[in-house]
């Protein structure tokens, strides 16, 4: 049980640090060590599916697209002594402490598997996958709808640019560039009517 | 955990923070459901963490695809500037 209490102290530490943290990659570092550790409290009260799954998705994808689109919008010449500033290792102790702390905890999970769990009794994925496509197939579908709403509307608004931008463009183009190369300007010679 | 969530969303000017902890208030409301269903033994709060999190993954898209749009247009992560937009 107390190691239940040491992860959820991890977490919320986590969680406070990346509240605080000036820059976003260190936040972000906090925030996927959070992640981490909200996955090792499902671990502990008897998910190990949805742990996984918080592995995956939160701590994988959706930290990708955060770390992602950081990475283009720091773009630009501070980028070299940003460089240099995060090998500090101010920087990345903190994350490593709390991850290490994380990695001892599951370690020992794994290693002493006769410890009871403190949960009632484990739900493995078989149970939830009988519910899921059960009882909730209609939430399902309704997630897989909304996701493609996401996805739609993700790629529109990425798209779509802004007129300051366009007009760049086409001075560009009187010009005799080319208006090619840019993340922005890419597809700008298509016509503007087509969406 | 929801607490701190709600508060980085208030303290924060920084849209892709204010994005972060509507991450962690989402990540904390899924973190009750499954509490809840270790507590009675049910599946159904892994299914609502199913939900959550298939709605997390939408959110956190249209969200960074308006960041996205908004840095290319106004230079600036600073969510007070878009008081000034006009539709």
């Amino acid at each position: 049980m107390s190691s239940f209490y040491l992860t959820g102290a991890v977490a919320v530490a986590a969680t406070l640090l990346m509240i605080l943290s000036l820059n976003a990659v260190h936040a972000l570092l906090y925030l996927i060590v959070s992640f981490l550790a909200v996955a090792v409290i499902f671990y502990i009260l008897g998910a190990p599916f949805v742990a996984a799954l918080e592995v995956i998705v939160y701590a994988g994808a959706i930290m990708v697209l955060f770390i992602f689109v950081v990475m283009m919008l720091n773009l630009g010449r501070r980028a070299a002594a940003q460089e240099r500033a995060w090998l500090r290792p101010a920087m990345w102790i903190g994350p490593s402490i709390l991850a290490a702390i994380l990695l001892g905890e599951v370690v020992y999970l794994l290693t002493r598997a006769d410890v009871p769990a403190p949960a009632a009794q484990s739900v493995g994925p078989k149970e939830v996958g009988l519910v899921l496509f059960g009882p909730y197939l209609i939430g399902v579908e309704l997630t897989s709808v909304l996701l493609m709403g996401a996805l739609v509307a993700a790629y529109h608004l990425g798209w779509h640019r802004p007129k300051l931008e366009k007009a760049n463009v086409d001075d560009s183009r009187a010009r005799g560039a080319s208006p090619g190369g840019d993340f922005v300007r890419a597809g700008a010679d298509r016509s503007p009517g087509t969406p | 955990m929801f607490a701190l969530g709600l508060i980085g969303l208030l303290v924060r000017r920084n849209i892709l923070f204010i994005l972060m902890s509507t991450e962690v208030m989402l990540n904390a409301a899924g973190l009750a459901f499954i509490v809840a269903g270790a507590r009675w033994g049910a599946a159904d709060g892994q299914v609502m963490f199913f939900f959550i999190l298939g709605l997390a993954a939408a959110e956190v898209s249209v969200g960074l695809a308006l960041v996205l749009r908004m840095h290319h247009q106004y230079r600036s992560l600073d969510a007070d500037l878009l008081s000034r937009m006009r539709g």
